[in-house]
């Protein structure tokens, strides 16, 4: 059991490309930590250097007090669930899950207890004489998890381990490990690029863009407060939508409408000196069907649906906007991450508000949507900068 | 369709034994031969009519033979250790490492597999007896073990690039030192294809002719195929056809347990470093 | 992007520090090769270099002392002699024809092992064993099959006939001992390339309403042409140098000698260093443009040219 904490921590490569830039983050004693971004965002590379595979450039890096540079993956006392689970093949599971012990010569009675004990909570009591080669995919990803917990190590570290397993599956385990982290209580850095993984399992999460820490905070503060474009854009799911919009002293004019600003963006917008020219972001949930609103307030815009998706329990709606997409740097690293890039959609902007199911929204007729401009966000093109968010 | 099933099945069948003839008749001729008494040698029949053990029992109270034999056994292990050895440091170097010059060691290796050996006989043949190891076992051994290198680096190169390297990191995460590292989970992993390869070198120079007539003169090197092909008959009217045949069966033996027992490998080993590049 | 702000003295601190160990890896890689660098140097570039010096000299083994430096000579001999000429032609008729043959056969075998529902393990095992058997012992058994009175295949012909003493037949005979024994290896390296051809792809052929042939001709063999050419780039190498088959089955008589039996005979029956050096290095220039013209002509990517990561 140990905090972990980076100061400065920095990785460059030998061809001079950064990796990791000046990384500063503490982590404490039994707290879950998501470390998440596109790939090549260096998230693993700063799981690599905590776990002491891949060398420090700059910059320090405690566990348990302790500062750990230079010390080998050994001396470290952590241990590692991979991508690729990385059993080895030619070892039995209950082998595979005695080896670290083994290393620590621990005596051969003690291994066993601790192999069945681990067993008995991974629900791998009658795998633990075959080969992993023997196991499904789902089995082999808790055989790597029980070779972690038999060590009973200073902080698991875990470099996308649920992303070999299919949807169903992902959801389960994600669960498991989750419950598996409460009982132990030990720290646990986890690597992932899907960000549902990281809103559901962290108790704080990270978000890293070429090898920058964007944002730090709960999954409620990146989702409800994103300090940027790229959290904003990187974080939810559907994503948020943003449309251009040309600020005047109340109103922001969007493709959508005018929207007039209340008393919160106007104070934070004026603090902050806004440019003329702005990006909003909206959340799908920031709208909502005018005719079942319960409240009357707020703006309101009147949209053509393009498709209608029931899912049941709510209803997208998808409609364009008039004008390009929004296009930044940010935005394009998101949608060439995510695919979106490739999806061939391009012309107006989409739009996606998710309404009550109840909506009489038809496809090809126009609806009135209300906007909740509490839940709206201002960016600055240039920066990407979140302009009403409380304390950037 | 099950009728059409069945008459599928009896053309692969068909088929399978068509090749499967065509592999194993020559072989089994020679055997025949070997088997068979100085008299009925000529009668052309694929089975011995008259069993006899004397064609063996006749090379192996000649030391032309045995001699050959503990030689070509010698020679062809001694040239296979030393390749798989050389073979494993650089093939692990190939596929594990980055350091210029990597690009040119794989041209000469490729350069080197596809050498004409007669052009170094001539050059061989008087540098060996220059230095007096001419008609010795390293006289043999040199050439061997330089012409199954490539071999050995390419097929161990793609065996090497197989294996998962994320295993070692985990190793050292799990506690271990580089060296446990390596020896707990590096090695049990390259061992098949250690194996393998040291099977393909094997056969490799226990095949060779060129060199063993070439670079030997007398029996003290003289590998099986040489003296096969060196073989009189026991008078000078009798032909040495039945002693020939033995010889040739007995040195076929070894391949042929190494291919039944190891046919899967031999098989992922010739194609691996073909195909893969 | 923010690495122009930072100060260059870090940069060269860094620079030194990370080369270190780049320098580590190069310096062990080099450690690991040098062995086998230096045994295929020692023992192939040093004497084929010997051999060019010997190929200028008169130098007679008979007569050791007498050797001289008489230039380009040898060359402007062997040239010149029908003989070499006769084997030249005698190689490039058993390297073309018997290549040839092979990758239709091997292409066949190749298909019979991919597609085969059953006994595939026998059927793959039987293959193997013209592969593994010393070369020496199959000549001997195609030698003694065509011997009169011997032998089984003899048996079929007219009798009195004696077919490894005459051209023609003793040619045709030499490829099919040459094709029997290396048409495996044809067929294991085409395997190979028939496992990169996905079934998928195939299916979708048959969907796009491909028939078997067109399946095999334009989407197969497409997909395995890098296969076939590193297959036909190996073989028609190996059966340029071909020697023992010719040896035991005719020793060369009759007009069925080839470039390296003419070698060998020169060095071990005509003692003649010089000349047979000669012929050594022609040899090595012939397989060398065939190399080349492989790579260049058919762009045949030369296997492990490109180490894939």
């Amino acid at each position: 059991m140990a905090e972990i904490v980076l100061e400065g921590v920095t990785k460059r490569y030998p061809d001079g490309s950064l990796a990791v830039r000046d990384v500063d983050l503490e982590i404490a004693d039994g707290e879950f930590v998501i470390l998440v971004g596109p790939s090549g965002c260096g998230k693993s590379t700063t799981l690599n250097m905590i776990a002491g595979l891949e060398d420090i450039t700059e910059g320090t890096l405690r566990i348990g007090g302790q500062v750990v540079n230079d010390l080998a993956p050994k001396e470290r006392d952590v241990a590692m669930v991979f991508q690729s689970y990385a059993l080895y093949p030619h070892m039995s599971v209950r082998e595979n899950m005695g080896f670290p012990l083994r290393l620590a010569k621990v005596d051969k009675a003690t291994i066993d207890r601790k192999v069945e004990e681990a067993a008995r909570v991974l629900d791998l009591v009658e795998f633990l004489d075959r080969k992993p080669a023997n196991l499904s995919g789902g089995q082999r990803q808790r055989v790597a998890m029980g070779r972690a917990i038999v060590r009973d190590p200073k902080a698991f570290l875990m470099d996308e381990p649920l992303s070999n397993l299919d949807a169903k599956l992902r959801v389960q385990m994600r669960t498991q490990i989750s419950r598996i982290q409460r009982r132990l209580g030990t720290t646990t850095v986890y690597v992932t690029h899907d960000q549902t993984e990281a809103m559901t399992l962290g108790d704080r999460v990270v978000v890293m863009r070429q090898g920058l820490v964007q944002q730090v905070g709960t999954p409620a503060e990146l989702y409800d407060m994103p300090r940027n474009l790229f959290v904003a854009g990187f974080i939810g799911s559907p994503a948020m939508n943003f449309v251009q919009a040309s600020l005047t002293p109340d109103t922001l004019r969007t493709p959508l409408g005018d929207l007039p600003l209340d008393d919160r963006m106007r104070r934070e917008l004026e603090r902050r000196d806004a440019p003329r020219e702005v990006i909003v972001g909206l959340r799908p949930e920031a709208f909502e069907d005018a005719s079942l609103a319960r409240d009357t307030g707020g703006p309101a815009v009147t949209v053509t649906v393009d498709v209608l998706e029931s899912l049941g329990s709510d209803a997208y709606v998808h409609f364009s906007a008039e004008g390009g997409p929004v296009s930044t740097a940010e935005l394009e690293e998101l949608a060439s991450d995510s695919g979106l890039a490739d999806t061939g959609a391009g012309g107006n902007q989409q739009i996606v508000a998710r309404l009550d199911a109840a909506t009489r929204a038809r496809e090809g007729q126009p609806i009135e949507l209300r906007v909740d401009l509490g839940k709206a966000h201002v960016f600055d093109p240039s920066n990407g900068t979140n302009l009403t968010h409380p304390e950037s | 369709m099950a009728a059409a099933g069945r008459s599928h099945a009896t053309r692969w069948g068909v088929v399978n034994v068509v090749v499967v003839l065509y592999a194993l008749f020559p072989v089994w001729w020679i055997v025949a031969l070997s088997f068979k008494t100085p008299s009925t040698l000529t009668d052309g029949s694929y089975i011995p009519t008259d069993w006899t053990w004397e064609n063996y029992k006749g090379i192996f109270q000649t030391s032309e033979f045995t001699r050959a034999l503990i030689n070509s056994i010698g020679i062809a292990l001694i040239a296979t250790v030393i390749a798989v050895i050389l073979g494993t440091m650089a093939a692990y170097a190939v596929a594990r490492l980055r350091f210029p010059g990597k690009q040119l060691l794989i041209g000469m290796s490729l350069l080197i597999a596809m050498f004409p050996p007669i052009s170094l006989v001539s050059p061989l043949f008087n540098i060996e007896r220059s230095i007096g190891i001419f008609d010795t076992w390293p006289g043999l051994i040199i050439p061997y073990m330089t012409f199954s290198l490539p071999l050995a680096i390419y097929t161990l190169s793609a065996f090497f690039r197989e294996i998962p390297w994320d295993l070692e990191k985990a190793a050292k995460v799990d506690g271990a030192t580089p060296a446990q590292a390596f020896r707990l989970v590096i090695v049990p992993l390259a061992a098949p294809g250690v194996f393998t390869t040291a099977i393909l070198v094997f056969i490799f120079c226990w095949n060779d002719f060129l060199f063993a007539i070439s670079l030997t003169s007398t029996e003290s090197a003289r590998t099986v195929p040489a003296a096969i092909a060196f073989f009189t008959g026991s008078s000078q009217f009798q032909q040495p056809t039945g002693s020939i045949a033995a010889a040739a069966v007995v040195i076929t033996v070894p391949i042929i347990i190494f291919v039944l027992l190891f046919q899967r490998r031999i098989v992922a080993g010739l194609t691996s470093g073909a195909v893969k590049g | 992007m923010s690495t122009m702000a930072e100060p260059a003295k870090d940069e060269a601190k860094d620079q030194k520090a990370l080369s270190a160990g780049a320098r580590q890896e190069r310096r062990l890689g080099w450690l690991l090769c040098a062995p086998a660098v230096i045994v295929m140097l020692a023992v192939t570039a040093y004497p084929i270099c010997y051999a060019v010096y010997l190929s200028l000299q008169r130098y007679d083994l008979r007569f050791p002392d007498r050797a001289e430096f008489i230039g380009l000579s040898n060359y402007g001999a062997v040239l010149t002699s029908p003989f070499w000429w006769d084997a030249f032609w005698v190689t490039l008729f058993l390297t073309v024809v018997s290549v040839t043959v092979e990758l239709v056969l091997g292409m066949g075998l190749a298909l019979v092992m991919h597609r085969t529902l059953f006994a595939r393990g026998t059927v793959r095992t039987a293959v193997l064993i013209p592969y593994g058997i010393v070369t020496v012992v199959a000549a001997f058994s195609w030698q003694y099959a065509w011997t009169p009175e011997l032998g089984y295949l003899a048996g079929l012909l007219p009798s009195g006939e004696a077919p490894l003493t005459e051209q023609w037949p003793a040619l045709w005979l030499i490829i099919l001992a040459e094709v029997w024994k290396t048409t495996p290896f044809m067929a294991l390296l085409l395997l190979a390339g028939l496992a990169l051809v996905p079934e998928e792809t195939l299916r979708a052929a048959m969907v796009d309403g491909a028939t078997p042939w067109q399946r095999f001709t334009k989407v197969m063999l497409p997909l395995m042409k890098p296969a076939i050419l590193v297959a036909l780039l190996f073989r028609t190498l190996d059966a340029f140098r071909i020697f023992d088959n010719i040896y035991v089955l005719t020793a060369g008589a009759h007009g069925t000698g080839s470039l390296s039996i003419l070698g060998y005979d020169n060095l071990f029956t005509a003692l003649n260093l010089g000349i047979g050096s000669a012929i050594s290095v022609l040899i090595f220039i012939c397989v060398g443009i065939i190399a080349f013209t492989f790579v260049k002509l058919f762009g045949a990517a030369a296997p492990g040219a490109e180490v894939k990561r």
